[in-house]
């Protein structure tokens, strides 16, 4: 009797170490093949494309009227200008909002305002791009005078809304997650509460900041339909915040659909797709280099 | 080898089933896919027996889908390019084009501008970002801003090939489809963009909330209005083109019953209806030839 009781745990724990091992591995296929894919399917453009006139050209128009191009500058550059500028916006206003939730806030507000924050990261993306069309950029294009509607600046708000909630949520779990004992000694030793928070709770709470940071960031970069429906999606290199732009991600939603497969065309979209995949990469390990640090400090 | 049996079994009742369901797949401009859909509707109130979805995407779209038999008809506001004949002709399909109606490509600019007409050049320039002030064609001083189509878009290629002769300015915003640049437009006092003429037709009348101006063949020549049938017959509006529809060999079936509801005296009333022009005679021919 007892034997077998022994022998039903035991199988039930090698099953769930099994399920769970599986499941682990799952993703790591998935990410792995997707990788392998995109790598197959850009491989070709290679001996198609010359490498100068794909990373040092500004020109992209495979459907051009004088010929293709591929240049890939002006639409990285637009992406990481919309991101930078989602930045701006989202990263003062996450991290004054995380302080208030974690700090200063009431409990009962507490309790309110984080779970509806969350909720933010819920809504669907092409909602948010809505919004922008008939709300958010008539509005910029109201307050500074401006003719167009569809606007860098316009897609930057709208990715601030999707990346906020990221922001907010982690930078909130990093700053509770910072001892007590650190915020009384410092109010023992005379500081009063924002001397606290911005000198002891913030710096001890740095490395999970940064990290939500560039969660944030790494989403911003991959976002597709807002961006799509909201910055107008003009060819052109501009610094200018008021200037219709055009991102890699509505690159390949735009073009995808219509190109003939295995063609260069096609072989160059998953070719910008794959340095997208790869700089998402980049800021996804940095967040996590940044997570790891935060853990080691706590411990 | 029962077990071979009954999925053969399965199988064939799937094939027969979706026979019998009587699917047609339409895809493709975003021009026609507003008309697509009433006929569709239309036709599906007397014939129960046919199921029709229609799709947008761009004409680009519908006939790479059509190509790769993703759909059995696509709508297309230009012409099939020969290499997508080709393409055709190696999955061993033989493309016919059908006309179902007539469009008057129409250049739309926000009610608050001055101008009332421009020529094809002027048109040209305006969107090769040759013109960027509207005070250099007569109008007030301010930017102009360029409302366009993507470049899976028929409409896109019929522009340039037809206005522009060259490549679009690449501060011009590329636009999802007809009604974006109908809206951003309105809101625009400043912008220029090229619709459909079904897009500012609305139950017969040309629709306020943008201006719908005329456009002339060359300096010093009339100006005519894409609004007016007249112009259209008489080859006067120099933008007018067909709004065709693709598929693959000569259509049977359903298929066949469902073009020629589109071309018959009912369809092309509602062709009329949705703000387009009804096809003449040279379409009406190859039409003919084409489905016999």
């Amino acid at each position: 009797m007892l034997r077998k009781k022994i022998t039903s745990a035991y199988l039930k724990n090698i099953l769930f170490k099994n399920l769970f091992k599986i499941s682990s591995l799952t993703s790591i296929i998935i990410l792995l093949s997707l990788l392998v894919f995109l790598l197959k399917e850009s491989a070709p453009m290679i001996s198609e494309v010359p490498f100068s006139d794909f990373f040092l050209s500004r020109n992209w128009n495979p459907d051009g009227w004088n010929g293709e191009f591929y240049g890939i500058l002006n639409i990285l550059y637009s992406t990481l200008y919309v991101s930078a500028l989602t930045m701006l916006i989202s990263i003062p206003i996450g991290i004054f909002a995380a302080i208030f939730i974690s700090e200063l806030s009431p409990p009962l507000l507490k309790t309110i305002l984080k779970p509806l924050i969350e909720l933010l990261a819920g809504i669907p993306s092409v909602v948010i791009g809505f919004f922008g069309i008939v709300f958010i950029g008539p509005l910029i294009a109201k307050l500074f005078h401006q003719y167009n509607i569809l606007s860098a600046l316009n897609g930057a708000f709208l990715l601030s809304i999707m990346v906020l909630p990221t922001i907010i949520s982690l930078s909130d779990d990093a700053i509770t997650a910072v001892s007590d004992d650190l915020r009384h000694a410092s109010l023992a030793l005379g500081a009063n509460r924002l001397e606290m928070i911005f000198t002891i709770v913030l710096p001890a709470a740095k490395s999970g900041i940064i990290a939500s940071i560039m969660l944030g960031f790494g989403r911003a970069i991959g976002e597709t339909m807002a961006v799509l429906m909201a910055c107008g999606n003009a060819l052109r290199f501009t610094g200018n915040i008021f200037d219709p732009i055009r991102t890699i991600t509505a690159t390949i939603a735009i073009e995808l659909g219509e190109v003939a497969y295995y063609s260069t065309h096609y072989h160059a979209l998953f070719g910008i797709g794959l340095v997208l995949f790869i700089l998402a990469f980049i800021i996804n390990n940095i967040a996590e280099m940044f997570i790891k640090k935060g853990h080691k400090l706590k411990c | 080898m029962n077990k071979k049996v009954i999925v053969k079994g399965l199988v064939g009742l799937m094939v027969i089933g979706t026979c019998f369901a009587g699917t047609i797949q339409i895809k493709g401009s975003d021009t026609i896919v507003n008309l697509s859909q009433r006929l569709a509707e239309e036709y599906g109130k007397t014939n129960k027996s046919v199921e029709i979805s229609v799709t947008g995407g761009g004409s680009g779209t519908g006939i790479s889908a059509l190509i790769d038999n993703k759909a059995d008809i696509a709508n297309s506001s230009r012409t099939i390019k020969d290499s997508e004949i080709q393409k055709g002709k190696k999955n061993g399909n033989d493309i016919k084009e059908f006309t179902i109606g007539i469009d008057a490509l129409s250049i739309i600019l926000n009610p608050k501008n001055k101008i009332t007409s421009l020529t094809i050049e002027q048109i040209g320039k305006i969107f090769k970002g040759e013109i960027v002030n509207w005070k250099e064609v007569g109008g007030a001083d301010m930017p102009i801003n360029l409302y366009g189509r993507q470049s899976n878009s028929g409409t896109f290629a019929f522009f340039r090939e037809h206005v522009l002769q060259g490549e679009y300015s690449d501060k011009m915003n590329s636009m999802n489809g007809n009604s974006q640049i109908v809206e951003s437009v309105k809101k625009d006092i400043s912008g220029i963009g090229y619709v459909g003429v079904g897009y500012v037709v609305d139950n017969g009348k040309p629709i306020n909330s943008v201006k719908i101006i005329n456009v002339a063949q060359k300096t010093g020549e009339t100006a005519y209005s894409p609004v007016d049938a007249k112009n259209i017959y008489s080859g006067k509006y120099p933008i007018a083109r067909g709004l065709q529809q693709y598929t693959n060999n000569k259509p049977t079936g359903q298929i066949k019953e469902f073009i020629e509801f589109e071309l018959s005296s009912a369809g092309q009333s509602i062709v009329k209806d949705e703000g387009f022009y009804p096809i003449d005679g040279d379409y009406k021919k190859s039409n003919l030839q084409n489905l016999k």
